[in-house]
């Protein structure tokens, strides 16, 4: 089959020419064929989703629009709540825990026709980069089985690299969106901080975590952040302003944009990473755009900034996993030794290396020296977009130093593991948006990610110029489910 | 700990004390794991050290966020039963805890 595109399939539902049904036996039966394989999903909502689709086709029958995702399958992170249905976030700690209440994201995805296929498997409290953190066992990556999918998003990435939804949701912290994107061959975006409400998506790291959309192509993931975006009362950090309209752009070319090629970024990257920006800074250049060297200098230090204040912030949101109101208790003779027992238990390796890493950086006698001054060095960070932004309107960078590598080649050496955000944590700091792209070159076995970066509310300009990089990439090879 | 100073690597016995301070159970072998784990993380995070900071604010928070307040009125709260079914130990529409601080039982 060839891949559906959501815009198409929700024109053509919404205009009575396809079923929503259709649609999804059709994804249904991709996961069938392959789901075994590839292991990205938690859970798998056949009869829901059936159940959804034909209330759809129903909609459409009697005359009114169901919205502008009618019958589009859709692949949900499982760190995004739903009412009814389990969310665990690839922990024990929250294993068979029922949320009673929709994240604000379920509730805009359902008013707008949507339909949801699964849970997707993810690095336990999206706390990883290749998905192998995860309770329920890794999740592979559909281009080849031998390679990790990314992460932590890895599920949602995986999903609709596969063809098992056509978008995907998932969240960015310091890359856990972008990354998993890059490494599978799709389009992944992390938005402004404050554009999508994060109510009931559960917290890592709070001043640094977005949802986002995973699609096939730019105007998908474009289409599926219009549905999302916008101000929630329910999330006191939502951005209160309307939210720019995400597909206005997507036609007019990047004729005289300025395009800055971060050459900080360039650096200690593997060479098919570095040749993929180049090569798309060159193909802009034909369309009109105008590429040139930009300096992002504090950028380098935004890795060590960040597994300072991520596991800082994530050691005071995890505090909640107690065994009191919720999920998994270990019973003990007195309470203090309940809670230590049951977060030992319930907590995988990854997780409370960081909740170690955040309560050592805020305890008495280094608060100053580790979270305060990585504080100050996200300011630095910040003040050195500013200025770049003062020359340019998007800049590039590689997404990943990289392309997908074998389960199993990081997953014991953390600080190896944490190198794989070096180009997407600077994003996360700023708050700013940030989009990969996938870019393949000829010959090249597996593609990597081109990354448009852009200012705070910046997406109109960014997926502008990530269409026009989609369209000037290499042809890629057509990609089966699971090979 | 108070007092120490990030010149120094971290020790065993920082790591059983934040353990300690994170609720954590941890075994003598992940003790063991965390302790090099950590110093490598640490000792990568030591080059913002050299950075010159002075004079430069902290940012918390990547918008100038201040307090958000809604309008005062009821709205529909989450459902009390629905609330107590996920708990592991739900008493009298109450969470029962073991014992707490040197109560007999």
């Amino acid at each position: 089959m060839s891949r559906r595109r959501a815009l198409d399939t929700a024109a053509a539902v919404r205009a009575g020419e396809l079923s929503a049904i259709e649609v999804l036996e059709e994804h249904l039966g991709a996961i069938e064929a392959a789901e075994g394989d590839v292991h990205a999903f938690n859970l798998v909502l056949a009869d829901a989703a059936r159940a959804r689709a034909e209330e759809i086709d129903r909609q459409v029958a009697a005359g009114s629009d169901p919205g502008p995702l009618a019958g589009v399958p859709v692949a949900l992170k499982d760190n995004l709540c739903t009412r009814g249905v389990a969310t665990t976030c690839s922990s024990r700690i929250l294993e068979g825990w029922v949320p009673p209440y929709d994240a604000t994201v379920v509730e805009r995805l359902r008013r707008a026709g949507a339909v949801v296929v699964g849970k997707t498997n993810l690095d336990e409290f999206a706390m990883g980069s290749s998905t192998e953190n995860s309770a329920f066992g890794p999740t592979r990556n559909p281009l080849d089985l031998s390679l990790v999918p990314g992460g932590s998003s890895g599920g949602s990435a995986a999903a609709v690299a596969a063809g098992f939804a056509t978008l995907g949701l998932g969240s960015d912290t310091g890359g856990s969106i972008r990354q998993p994107a890059a490494l599978c061959g799709v389009v992944g975006a992390k938005p402004t901080y404050g554009l999508v409400s994060r109510y009931g998506l559960v917290a890592f790291a709070s001043s640094l975590d977005q949802i986002g959309p995973f699609a096939v192509d730019v105007p998908d993931a474009a289409a599926l952040l219009e549905v999302i975006a916008g101000h929630d009362p329910r999330d006191s950090t939502s951005l209160n302003a309307p939210a720019p309209s995400m597909l206005d752009g997507l036609s007019m070319g990047v004729d005289g944009l300025r395009v800055g090629v971060v050459s900080e970024m360039l650096e200690g990257v593997e060479p098919a990473a570095a040749a993929a920006v180049q090569d798309a800074a060159e193909a802009l250049a034909r369309v009109g755009a105008r590429p040139d060297k930009a300096s992002v200098p504090a950028a380098i230090y935004g890795l060590s900034a960040y597994y300072l204040i991520a596991p800082a912030e994530a050691s005071s949101n995890l505090a909640r996993y107690d065994g009191v109101r919720y999920g998994l208790r270990v019973d003990a003779p007195d309470v203090t030794a309940m809670f230590a027992r049951t977060r030992a238990a319930g907590f995988g390796a990854e997780v409370k290396r960081r909740i170690m890493l955040g309560t050592y950086a805020l305890s008495a006698g280094y608060y100053d020296a580790y979270y305060g001054r990585a504080q100050r060095v996200r300011t630095l960070i910040i003040r050195d977009f500013e200025e770049a932004y003062r020359s340019f309107d998007v800049l590039l960078a590689p997404t990943t130093p990289g392309p997908a590598f074998p389960l199993g080649a990081k997953v014991d050496d953390p600080l190896a593991m944490y190198m794989n955000d070096i180009c997407t944590i600077p994003s996360n700091l700023a708050g700013h948006p940030a989009i990969s792209v996938p870019w393949q070159a000829p010959g090249a076995s597996l593609p990597v990610g081109v990354q448009v970066l852009a200012p705070a509310l910046g997406e109109p300009v960014m997926f502008r110029v990530a269409a026009a990089i989609e369209a000037l990439a290499p042809p890629r090879p057509e990609q089966g489910a699971g090979r | 700990m108070a007092g120490d100073h990030p010149g120094r690597p971290i020790s065993r016995p920082d790591v059983v004390h934040v353990a300690h301070l994170a609720r954590l159970e941890l075994s003598d072998e992940e003790i063991d794991l965390f302790t090099g784990q950590l110093a490598a993380v640490l000792e990568h995070a030591a080059d913002i050290a050299a950075l010159d900071t002075d004079g430069v604010p902290p940012t918390s928070h990547p918008l100038p966020v201040r307090n958000v307040l809604r309008e005062d009125v009821v709205v529909a709260g989450l459902q009390r039963d629905e609330v107590l079914a996920q708990a592991p130990a739900p008493e009298d529409n109450r969470f029962r805890v073991p014992r707490i601080l040197g109560e007999s039982p």
